[in-house]
């Protein structure tokens, strides 16, 4: 009986958003009276930084300040149509949308700001809640002022609409080529375990992960999405499960004393990389980040203990039982072998 | 029955059924917004209060038992909108998500660091067995209790 040590590898090609079609998300952004905006999304912030990311994505793409920008969600009869918030979607689906909603605004802006400092809409900039004449910085007028004006002394709406989908591909029929995603993150994780042969108790030493996420807009959130979903795919791969541990159905999990998740002790030393590779169809470049954080923990495992135990097991999550009982297996074969 | 209980400081006094939970009676009764219903069978720590100082699950608490006691919430440690040291760690550190587990979490990290200002990886794992996060991976909220334990 002995602890044995192992790692493995696991790497994850992950396509944002549902595709083909299927997904569409839309929003609209309208200016308040004291020129500050207003983002409808029917997405749902969930922790995952919803409501942060979308402000920074709206602000860059109007031109305004982030502290000038609020996103209003989960109301489904007050905000355009969204598929839904899911899929690693988001950021990437709704972010387009509000790119383009946030330049329709822009222009709005820079139209009404050219006839409040008689110049040509050309010759302004606009950014971080500014507009200004190029070249001349101190002929400026704030986006709220603007905004503001725009609404009560030159009867213009400042409402800018915006929509995305991922049009639908069709398969070639004679080379079966298509164009089904609008994205692909891509990440990787190795995991080093110790297999005490004796109780077959796994224990995840360490996890080094490294993801390609786009660009990622917030950086802080990006970091959370990944310590959360190492754990999450750690509770996976070693302990979560929904089955039945008797026959009868009665049987089945009912509770957090049944369904064990990780606690505070259970968490392995977590070593993360974000790589930036921002694609040509996301807002600014982003991806979807959300789920293959918890997607490549659980194969990295199995692999690990693979290499610890010699025995592939294919089915989550790896309990101390099932190890024993793939050991015992093994043992048994070489034994069979050596008759 | 009527119980007459402090919560957060102010006098409460509520007609509750002798099966109430305090939970039951916080959430839909009084309206506290900070206890959360998790499990409802003392596994998840998303309902923990203080009574009388001490650390409890008002899901397995009946609501008859703290008349004449005192119960805290999360609600009651910044004073006049100052966050105590706990909670702007939690806040420096991302410690929270969706914040579901929060509140017990940050009483939890209260009342260990009161009886213990510097705990040892050990004890602050025991101490926060009880409470189950999904979003952080828990590794934000051992930082932020870390940052202000004396260590």
């Amino acid at each position: 009986m002995a602890k044995l040590r192992g790692r493995g590898i696991a790497a994850i090609c992950y396509p944002t958003g549902m595709n083909l079609g299927g997904d569409p998300s839309q929003t609209v952004i309208v200016a308040r009276p004291d020129g500050t905006f207003v983002v409808n999304v029917a997405s749902v912030e969930l922790g995952q930084g919803l409501r942060t990311v979308l402000s920074q994505i709206a602000a860059e793409a109007i031109g305004a300040s982030v502290e000038d920008v609020e996103v209003r969600f989960g109301d489904t009869q007050l905000a355009p149509h969204d598929t839904g918030t899911f899929a690693s979607r988001t950021t990437h689906r709704m972010g387009n949308a509000i790119v383009k909603a946030g330049q329709e605004i822009r222009q709005i802006l820079l139209d009404i700001a050219s006839k409040i400092l008689e110049v040509s809409p050309q010759d302004l900039e606009i950014k971080n809640g500014k507009i200004w004449v190029k070249g001349v910085p101190d002929k400026s007028i704030t986006v709220r002022e603007v905004a503001s004006q725009a609404q009560f002394v030159y009867n213009t709406p400042v409402v800018g609409k915006g929509h995305y989908v991922k049009p639908k591909s069709i398969v070639d029929p004679d080379t079966g080529e298509s164009d089904p995603h609008s994205t692909m993150a891509h990440g990787c994780v190795v995991a080093d375990v110790e297999v005490d042969t004796e109780t077959g108790q796994v224990t995840v030493l360490q996890l080094f992960t490294v993801y390609e996420v786009g660009r990622a807009i917030n950086p802080k959130l990006v970091e959370g999405q990944i310590i959360g979903g190492a754990v999450m795919g750690l509770g996976a791969a070693l302990r979560e499960t929904v089955y039945p541990r008797y026959p009868q159905i009665t049987h089945q999990t009912k509770s957090f004393r049944e369904y064990v998740l990780p606690t505070a002790g259970d968490i392995p030393k977590i070593i993360y990389k974000i790589v930036e590779s921002p694609t040509p169809t996301g807002p600014y470049g982003a991806k979807g980040v959300g789920e293959m954080v918890a997607n490549g923990i659980a194969p990295a495992i199995v692999n690990a203990v693979y290499d610890a135990i010699g025995v592939q097991i294919t089915e989550l999550p790896i309990t101390p039982e099932k190890v024993l009982k793939a050991i015992r297996e093994k043992s048994q074969s070489v034994n069979e072998h050596r008759v | 029955m009527r119980i007459r209980f402090k919560l957060d400081g102010q006098d409460v006094e509520v007609d509750v059924k002798h099966t109430d939970t305090l939970l039951k009676v916080l959430k839909d009764r009084i309206g506290v917004g900070s206890v959360h219903f998790g499990c409802g069978e003392g596994s998840c720590g998303a309902c923990m209060v203080l009574i009388n100082g001490r650390l409890r699950y008002s899901c397995l608490t009946l609501a008859g038992y703290v008349d004449g006691k005192e119960v805290t919430t999360v609600a009651a440690l910044a004073r006049d909108g100052e966050l105590t040291e706990i909670q702007r760690a939690f806040l420096e550190n991302d410690a929270a998500q969706c914040g579901y587990c929060t509140p017990g979490m940050i009483l939890t990290a209260k009342v260990l660091l009161e009886k213990n200002p510097s705990p040892s990886d050990e004890e602050l794992f025991d101490a926060l067995a009880g409470n189950l996060c999904r979003c952080t991976g828990y590794i934000p909220i051992i930082n932020a209790i870390k940052s202000v334990s004396r260590r």
